[in-house]
């Protein structure tokens, strides 16, 4: 089975997130004060094949703690979606 | 004794040659360039891993560069005692190999920051650093756009209780203010080392001032430290 994987990385919320700041600071610049908390993350999208959605689930979690997240100042959530 | 140095190249990496020349330009000894596709490496007494911009910083500053094959040697040698010293893009690749705690993020101000730096030798007492004096300022330049160091509060009490820290970002005079760190570090950290000793990163470059006709000279202490220390039995 083919699985669409979609996963999220934030920074934690304690680490500096100059990006989220600076474009904070842009759209209120634009006039728009009624934002705030804007962070910046990715999204990385893969497909993977596995025997069932939970195996799915393992692979592509432990790639994230391993490679596309560092559990040093990011964290990671994961959503998947059969494919075919 | 003959001190056995390395100088791992990756691809991307732009300091390798900068620090064998600078090593040689200390200590006048040579210092081999090891592929990172290495998969076994002789006994090393110092790993030095180079600034650059390995795997051109895809992902992270040096996610990818730690699943190369030579890091599982750098981290034998590290375990064996090995000096290793990580600067700029080694710094970061450190990290992410789990050999030094922590973690390098975008700079404060969004910008690359090319710039001569102050820091103040928190640490006297390593084997990078025996050649300088405790909270002696000195003058490095810096070169990196993610140098911003960030740590959980807890391993950060660690840190500093354990003497880790072992340079700060500082004013020329030697004071430490809040927000002194160009790139927004944690409590303006500019270099640590492990609890054991052996292992040290950081973000400015030692090598670009370790020669007179370079401009400066600040940087060469570091070198001829680890050759004391080499000498010293470590």
């Amino acid at each position: 089975m083919k699985f669409k994987a979609n996963v999220k990385v934030m920074l934690k919320p304690s680490v500096l997130d100059p990006q989220g700041a600076t474009l904070e600071r842009a759209l209120r610049s634009m006039g728009h004060d009624n934002v705030s908390s804007i962070r910046v993350g990715k999204l990385i999208e893969l497909v993977l094949e596995a025997g069932d959605e939970e195996e799915a689930r393992r692979a592509a979690d432990s790639w994230a703690d391993q490679l596309l997240a560092n559990p040093n100042m990011e964290n990671h959530s994961l959503t998947l979606e059969q494919v075919k | 004794m003959t001190a056995r140095a390395a100088v791992v190249v990756f691809p991307g990496s732009n300091c390798d040659q900068d620090c064998v020349r600078g090593w040689k330009a200390v200590t006048g000894l040579s210092a081999d360039l090891v592929w990172h596709k290495e998969t076994s490496l002789p006994d090393y007494d110092l790993v030095i891993v180079p600034g650059g911009f390995s795997f051109g910083d895809y992902l992270r500053c040096g996610a990818i560069a730690r699943f190369s094959p030579v890091m599982a040697e750098v981290a034998r040698l590290a375990g064996r005692g090995s000096l290793v010293l990580g600067i700029c893009n080694g710094f970061q690749i450190l990290t992410e190999a789990g050999l030094l705690p922590g973690a390098l993020g975008r700079n404060r101000d969004l910008r690359y920051l090319c710039l001569d730096v102050h820091l103040r030798v928190e640490n006297a007492g390593t084997a990078f650093t025996g050649g300088y004096r405790p909270g002696q300022v000195i003058r490095i330049p810096i070169s990196h756009g993610e140098g911003g160091y960030s740590l959980s509060p807890r391993e950060h009490r660690r840190l500093v209780d354990n003497g880790q820290v072992v340079f700060r970002y500082c004013a020329p005079d030697g004071t430490v203010a809040p927000g002194q760190a160009p790139n927004g570090s944690l409590d303006n950290i500019a270099g640590i080392i492990n609890g054991r000793g052996n292992v040290l990163g950081l973000m400015p470059h030692p090598e670009r001032l370790a020669e007179e006709e370079l401009g400066g000279t600040d940087g060469r202490a570091l070198f001829s430290s680890v050759l004391a220390a080499m000498k010293g039995g470590l």
